[in-house]
């Protein structure tokens, strides 16, 4: 079996001694910063990302995965201590976890959101290995047509399947691609929107932008709300769930993982929307769907499992076609591009230690987070207690020489500071930052598709259309737009 | 038709979209445009400023019939003095060392918070300036000088 022999190679790069230490840094740093209340998975993912840049590509993924799913099991915790969700993800897993934990079952709540985020990751991985080179093979079959056509399907569905308002979510699509145009371009060398900043002919910093639009902004935005946080902690005694819990929670934990593993290819969609709909349809088939919001088990389950299905088959995407469905995604994506790998399905075959390894490492540290994180509960709860006033400051330390140790430039400083203006200034205006990078991520691979496209074509917009798999984007992307326009359905996201 | 404009957040974002828009197309007509077939710098970024305005015009328009307002108003001295630890932060680590960068970056950081207490803050500097030393400069062998020449 090829796949047999694909994971057996992942998993000898995951073990060496080097990588499984990265791999256990990763989930240790992303639990530690995640876990901070108010510090969410895209800011701990941007805040760290520089800590990547001095290793080899290898370790630089596997630990920036480790990070993200730690960061997102560090934010669960939060959610069932505090009531007080780092990101939407798990603002689900607020309902009935910190219930839970008042109830004084705050140990049974945070085991089985490891446990079954644990389950959701084991399915995830193996998604992933079986589903990453089949389509790999098939993106082997794209042209510049295709190329153009899946990126343009991509950001439509992210601007339309993100929170918030549809047009809005379109014009920070635009806004992102036009950001991602500045520098020097490639075909003419013309530099292009740099205003004279001799900084900005290799483009805005992929960190800073990160940096500035989901720290900086999410800090100056935070400060502003009353700083409300009651933490159950003084009951967590038994951790284990009784017999009970686990037979509750198991079909649930199966059907979490399910509606995940679907949403987390979806562009847009993700960790968020998954957790969302699986609490509903929890609610749906329960026998007494009242007890729901009171503390049930299966709606910690459930959730819990869905995004971080998601959370891992959004991998797949991003490493087969190269194509980012969701922020964090994209900043995967950034990192990637600077150590100087062109994302695509040619990875998979150029460089399949890293594919596989990157694969294998992630089934150890949903293992590893398993093993962390029961017995450091006891940790994380006095972490929470850290007041606001002391972590702020802080985050924007490591922020500034994170950013300032990419280049060692401070001009690269400056222009962070100016994204974080913009990027509070579009939050305060409900635009969803989220849309925005994955247009800067993909900003100039899709000038650059369409260009070629239309050059093979000698000017035939048609060729959009004519060729089978490109038209079967775009009809994709027409429906996406007919569903969005649709006013039952803008009805519903409104509410 | 609302009028309170300056806390309309679907006017502002519109007006936003429209003046990045506008400025992307105005510059854009420097680049070389080409045709279809055989695109210039200033093809791409053009069609993206139009798209951009006509999406904000949307936004704006929709904003003066809902007159939807911005949300827990404008906090600007949180950001700005946020934004302002950040630039102190980049002007002193370039021309006086990592230390004062973050003597600087932290007071000015903590007096965007809800309380400022100084002797909490200076303490908070020491402690977090010695562990960024240690693992940065000392751990991660940054080339950065602690103070001017050192």
């Amino acid at each position: 079996m090829d796949i047999l022999d694909h994971l057996m190679l992942g998993f000898s790069v995951a073990f060496s001694l080097e990588n499984l230490a990265y791999c256990f840094i990763g989930v240790l740093l992303g639990t530690l910063v995640g876990v901070l209340p108010g510090v969410g998975p895209l800011v701990t993912i941007a805040m760290l990302l520089p800590i990547t840049f001095a290793l080899p590509a290898v370790p630089a993924l596997i630990m920036l995965a480790g990070i993200y799913y730690g960061a997102q099991y560090g934010g669960s915790t939060t959610s069932i201590l505090v009531n007080l969700p780092g990101e939407t993800a798990s603002a689900v897993t607020c309902f009935d976890g910190y219930q839970m934990a008042r109830q004084g079952r705050a140990g049974p709540a945070l085991a089985i959101a490891a446990i079954a985020s644990f389950f959701a990751g084991c399915v995830g991985v193996l998604l992933i290995a079986l589903a990453g080179p089949l389509l790999g093979e098939w993106a082997l079959l794209f042209g510049a047509a295709e190329y153009f056509s899946l990126m343009l399907m991509g950001l439509v569905a992210s601007a339309v399947l993100t929170q918030g308002d549809v047009v809005k979510g379109l014009a920070m699509v635009v806004l992102g691609l036009l950001i991602g145009i500045v520098g020097t371009d490639v075909n003419s060398g013309l530099a292009r929107y740099t205003f004279g900043v001799p900084e900005l002919s290799d483009g805005v910093g992929f960190t800073v932008l990160a940096v500035g639009l989901f720290a900086v902004a999410e800090i100056a935005a935070n400060l502003e709300r009353k700083e409300a946080r009651e933490v159950y902690t003084s009951k967590i005694t038994g951790l284990m769930p009784s017999g009970r819990d686990l037979k509750d929670s198991s079909w649930p934990v199966v059907r979490g993982t399910a509606v995940g593993a679907i949403f987390g290819v979806l562009p847009g969609a993700g960790p968020a929307l998954s957790s969302f709909a699986t609490y509903m349809l929890e609610k749906k088939v329960a026998k007494d769907p009242s007890r729901f919001g009171k503390g049930a088990i299966e709606g910690v389950a459930a959730p819990e499992a869905a995004n971080n299905a998601a959370a891992q088959t959004s991998f797949i995407p991003m490493l087969t076609l190269g194509i980012p469905t969701s922020a964090t995604m994209a900043i995967m994506l950034g990192a990637l591009t600077m150590q100087g790998i062109e994302p695509g399905p040619q990875v998979m075959i150029s460089k399949p230690e890293l594919f596989w390894g990157v694969i294998a490492s992630m089934w150890i540290g949903n293992l590893l987070l398993v093993i962390l994180n029961l017995p450091l509960v006891g940790v994380w709860v006095k972490l929470l207690r850290v007041p606001y006033r002391w972590l702020f400051p802080s985050i924007i330390m490591f922020c500034c020489i994170g950013i300032f140790s990419v280049n060692n430039n401070p001009v690269d400083v400056y222009l962070c500071a100016m994204v974080g203006v913009l990027g509070y200034i579009l939050v305060k205006l409900e635009c969803e930052p989220a849309p925005l990078i994955l247009g800067y991520v993909l900003g100039p691979l899709m000038e650059e598709y369409l260009r070629r496209a239309l050059l093979i074509s000698r000017g035939d917009p048609s060729v959009f259309f004519t060729r089978p798999i490109s038209l079967a984007f775009m009809i994709a992307t027409v429906f996406v737009l007919a569903v969005m326009i649709a006013p039952a359905v803008r009805g519903k996201r409104e509410a | 038709m609302k009028f309170d404009l300056r806390n309309n957040k679907d006017f502002l974002a519109g007006l936003l979209f429209i003046l990045i828009g506008g400025l992307a197309v105005v510059i854009a007509r420097e680049y070389p445009m080409g045709f279809v077939a055989r695109m210039g710098p200033g093809y791409f970024p053009t069609v993206l400023g139009g798209l951009l305005i006509l999406l904000g015009l949307y936004v704006m328009i929709r904003g003066l019939y809902s007159g939807a307002k911005v949300q827990g108003g404008w906090g600007g001295k949180p950001l700005a003095l946020i934004a302002l630890s950040i630039v102190l932060f980049g002007f002193f680590m370039d021309r006086l060392g990592m230390v004062p960068a973050l003597v600087a970056m932290f007071f000015a950081a903590a007096l965007a918070g809800r309380e400022f207490r100084f002797k909490e803050v200076l303490l908070l500097t020491v402690l977090m300036s010695a562990f960024a030393v240690g693992v940065f400069i000392y751990g991660l062998k940054l080339p950065y000088w602690l103070f001017i020449g050192f």
